[in-house]
């Protein structure tokens, strides 16, 4: 696996299977560390944006300066706004094909296995490295019907009238210290629109990958779907393994309209020295479908918690969110469900996984408000824990400001394994065959509602995750 | 030459409270043992410190097979040199398939050489495997598809334990309670399953309640457990004396273990 990487990465690589680096003194562009009002209009000339853009920067500058660090969720003391890089370009310009993509990159992409899931089963591709989209496809009968499928700093300059409609609506730059940050140093990232009625049989999949120590990725995504459309999204990401921290902070902005769908799947795979603060929102209309399907693996710190509001009668919401903590980790997921109109439902389902010494919350937010009637939510929560040193905490918050309601909470019992583990010992299995044979079954439920080939990629990560600390 | 399992002197605590007290059996493969004692006088603890229980400690004394020491090994270890444990409660595996996870058992269990990631046993003939004994058992078929002991009843929890002892072919067998809260019928079922795999290839320890496993399994050794030590050792003629008069002259016989039996009966404050 780590045998055939081109470099080693410093310091010991462990299970995690994608924590090789490429060079780096071949960039097109670096940013100096740090970040001030210089940076951010570096970044926006560089990309030669409209001012208004440039504006939207400024002032999430200043939003982002004003607020104070959140007090709740995991200990980012040792986050160092000052020791990171806020913007690398890679490659000089986005491939077509991935011929036209440096080596070093393709080769990354290749073993990350993405040319090859494009041509099995992807309607199309974004392969972001660094701050920048290097590679981008899409299925050609797809762009016919106008479904678009472009990196957001393309959408900025090629389709401005739905960028100013949609982006930063969603999740404006005041909603949270990191937003706001994403906000002014914002990069790459996809941007869908589907047609009313265009209905997108395969997935379109982003591929996120940090290469460089101290870096910080600042992706921007925006999809809109249009009245009776449908799209499943997808998007993987890896960083190297390095001795010191890097920053992923994204907003993800989506729009559901009257009858479509939409789903959203994240298996995060970062390796154990990011911090993963990303803010995540839809608004669903009416009769629509908003689905997150969340795999949270990896990383020092996650804290993450899709939101879909629930704006017109009809409106579903869904979240099913996996999230394996090990050693050194803390996973901070969940999610919110905000029911802002009658006959609206919602359902979360979340499993999470603590193993060897790792910390995973579940933080979730359920609010009916007033006129929300005939609202239903449905929340069911479930902790495995492989050894004491581990550790899992849920906390549910309901806010319900309407009479008739149907809120179902299943509280979360935080089992310890180990009853489990010797009752497979003792019949023969191994310690790890028998935690990762628990832990499969344990998400097994979840993982049956993927497709099959992402079915298939989270058994495998989770199988590398139980490898890791056995023995 | 057949196998021994060999316990001598054994010494176990549960965090820091002493629970066995220098336990002595030896079973022969081919043999049966009843184990008899009132409630909290130590037989699941002397099933689980077999196994291999982690929380289980052995402060003193050994196990052994043919004069190996197992007292160290972890349970999957013992269970690849032929240890088996009948769970009193049987524990529960969501979304782990029966035949998933038999078949994994099975390979581990009949190639005790076997890595990780290496060949499994096939699928065929393990197919034909489990059918058989399921049907020996009186079980569905579907039950291989079920999710591990996941909303089974009691009695077929129990029937799960025998399903797994039949295709592990264990060379010693310890079987905790195994007859209790099963309906008379059920009971016959475990009791015919057992009289069916044990024999010259088997040692098998008894831990029970009840006659009606004993009848189909005759033991020829009774053993008495009364505060965490064996205080009498008989033929079959011991149980069934157990079962018709019930501990009191035991106690009156042994009047110090008893006074620590009843101590670990009491609830405790932890
Ligand atoms: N896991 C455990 N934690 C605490 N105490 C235990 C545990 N297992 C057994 N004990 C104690 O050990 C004593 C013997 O219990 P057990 O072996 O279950 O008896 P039996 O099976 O004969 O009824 C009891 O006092 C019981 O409370
Ligand atoms: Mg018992």
């Amino acid at each position: 696996m780590a045998t055939d990487a081109p470099i080693k990465s410093e310091v010991e690589i462990g299970d995690y299977q994608y924590g090789f680096h490429d060079p780096t003194d071949n960039y097109a562009f670096k940013s100096r560390k740090g970040l001030d009002a210089e940076i951010v209009r570096q970044i926006s000339e560089m990309k030669r944006e409209p001012q208004w853009m440039t504006d939207f920067r400024l002032q999430s500058l200043e939003i982002f300066e004003s607020r104070p660090m959140p007090n709740w969720g995991g200990d980012m003391s040792e986050l160092d706004f000052n020791n990171i890089y806020y913007y690398m370009k890679a490659a000089s310009e986005q491939g077509r094909s991935w011929d036209d993509v440096p080596e070093d990159i393709r080769r990354t992409y290749d073993r990350l296995g993405i040319p090859q899931a494009e041509k099995q089963y992807l309607a199309g591709v974004k392969a972001q490295y660094e701050s920048e989209v290097v590679y981008g496809s899409l299925q050609e009968d797809l762009a016919k019907q106008g479904v678009l499928f472009t990196d957001t700093d393309t959408a900025v300059q090629e389709h401005p009238e739905l960028l100013r409609e949609y982006f930063g609506k969603i999740i404006p730059p005041g909603d949270n210290k990191f937003a706001a940050l994403n906000s002014a140093v914002w990069s790459g990232g996809s941007f869908i629109y589907v047609p009313k009625g265009v209905k997108i049989e395969f997935p379109l999949q982003a591929y996120f990958r940090i290469n460089s120590q101290n870096m910080g990725q600042f992706e921007r995504t925006l999809i809109i779907v249009d009245e009776g459309a449908s799209v499943h999204y997808v998007e993987g990401c890896t960083a190297p393994t390095y001795s010191s921290d890097s920053l992923h902070s994204a907003v993800v902005e989506i729009i559901v309209k009257r009858g479509a769908r939409c789903r959203y799947t994240t298996i995060q795979n970062w390796s154990n020295n990011v911090y993963n603060l990303v803010t995540k929102r839809a608004m669903a209309y009416g009769d629509s479908l908003m689905e997150w399907v969340d795999g949270n693996l990896g990383s020092k710190l996650t804290m993450k918690y899709p939101a879909i509001y629930l704006m017109e009668p009809g409106a579903r919401g869904e979240t099913l969110s996996i999230a394996f903590a090990g050693a050194g980790q803390h996973q901070d997921a969940g999610a919110k469900m905000v029911h802002c109109a009658p006959n609206t439902s919602s359902r979360i389902i979340s499993k999470s996984i603590s193993k060897g010494g790792g910390r995973s919350s579940y933080r979730g937010l359920v609010k009916i408000a007033k006129g929300a009637e005939n609202s239903k939510s449905n929340v069911v929560c479930d902790a495995l824990i492989l050894d004491p040193a581990s550790r899992s905490d849920t906390y549910p918050y309901i806010e319900v400001e309407e009479q008739n309601v149907a809120i179902e909470h299943e509280a979360s019992v935080s089992k310890i394994a180990e009853e489990q583990l010797f009752y497979l010992m003792s019949r023969g299995l191994s310690e790890a065959e028998a935690s990762a044979m628990i832990v499969t079954g344990f998400i097994e439920p979840l993982v049956k509602e993927l497709p099959m080939e992402y079915a298939v990629e989270m058994n495998r990560l989770i199988e590398l995750q139980m490898e890791g600390s056995v023995g | 030459m057949s196998s021994v399992l060999k316990i001598s002197d054994l010494h176990v605590s549960v965090g820091e409270t002493p629970i066995l007290k220098g336990v002595n059996i030896e079973i022969r493969q081919g043999e049966i043992h009843a184990l008899m004692g009132p409630n909290g006088s130590g037989k699941s603890t002397l099933a689980y410190a077999l196994a291999g229980h982690p929380n289980y400690h052995v402060t003193d004394g050994s196990i052994e097979i043919d004069g190996v020491n197992i007292t160290e090994m972890e349970a999957d270890e013992r269970a690849r040199l032929g240890m088996f444990l009948a769970f009193q409660y049987p524990v529960v595996i969501p979304g782990v398939k029966v035949a998933d996870f038999l078949r994994h058992a099975i390979s581990n269990i009949r190639n005790p050489e076997r890595k990780e990631g290496e060949g499994l046993i096939g699928m065929r003939e393990f197919r034909k495997e489990i059918r058989e004994r399921m049907d020996e058992l009186g079980m569905d078929p579907e039950f291989a598809r079920r999710y591990l002991n996941d909303g089974f009843s009691g009695g077929e929890k129990k029937r799960m334990e025998i399903l797994q002892m039949a295709m592990l072919q264990p060379r010693f067998a310890i079987l905790d309670e195994t007859d209790s809260g099963l309906d008379s019928d059920a009971v016959r079922v475990v009791s015919e399953g057992l009289a069916r795999l044990s024999g010259p290839q088997m040692g098998v320890l008894i831990i029970t309640h009840h006659e009606r496993l004993l009848e189909f399994n005759p033991p020829q050794f009774t053993h008495v457990m009364l505060g965490g030590r064996i205080v009498e050792t008989g033929d079959a003629s011991l149980a069934h004396d157990l079962h018709a008069n019930g501990y009191a002259t035991v106690r009156q016989r042994h009047p110090d273990a008893a006074a620590e039996n009843a101590r670990a009966e009491q609830p405790t404050t932890v």
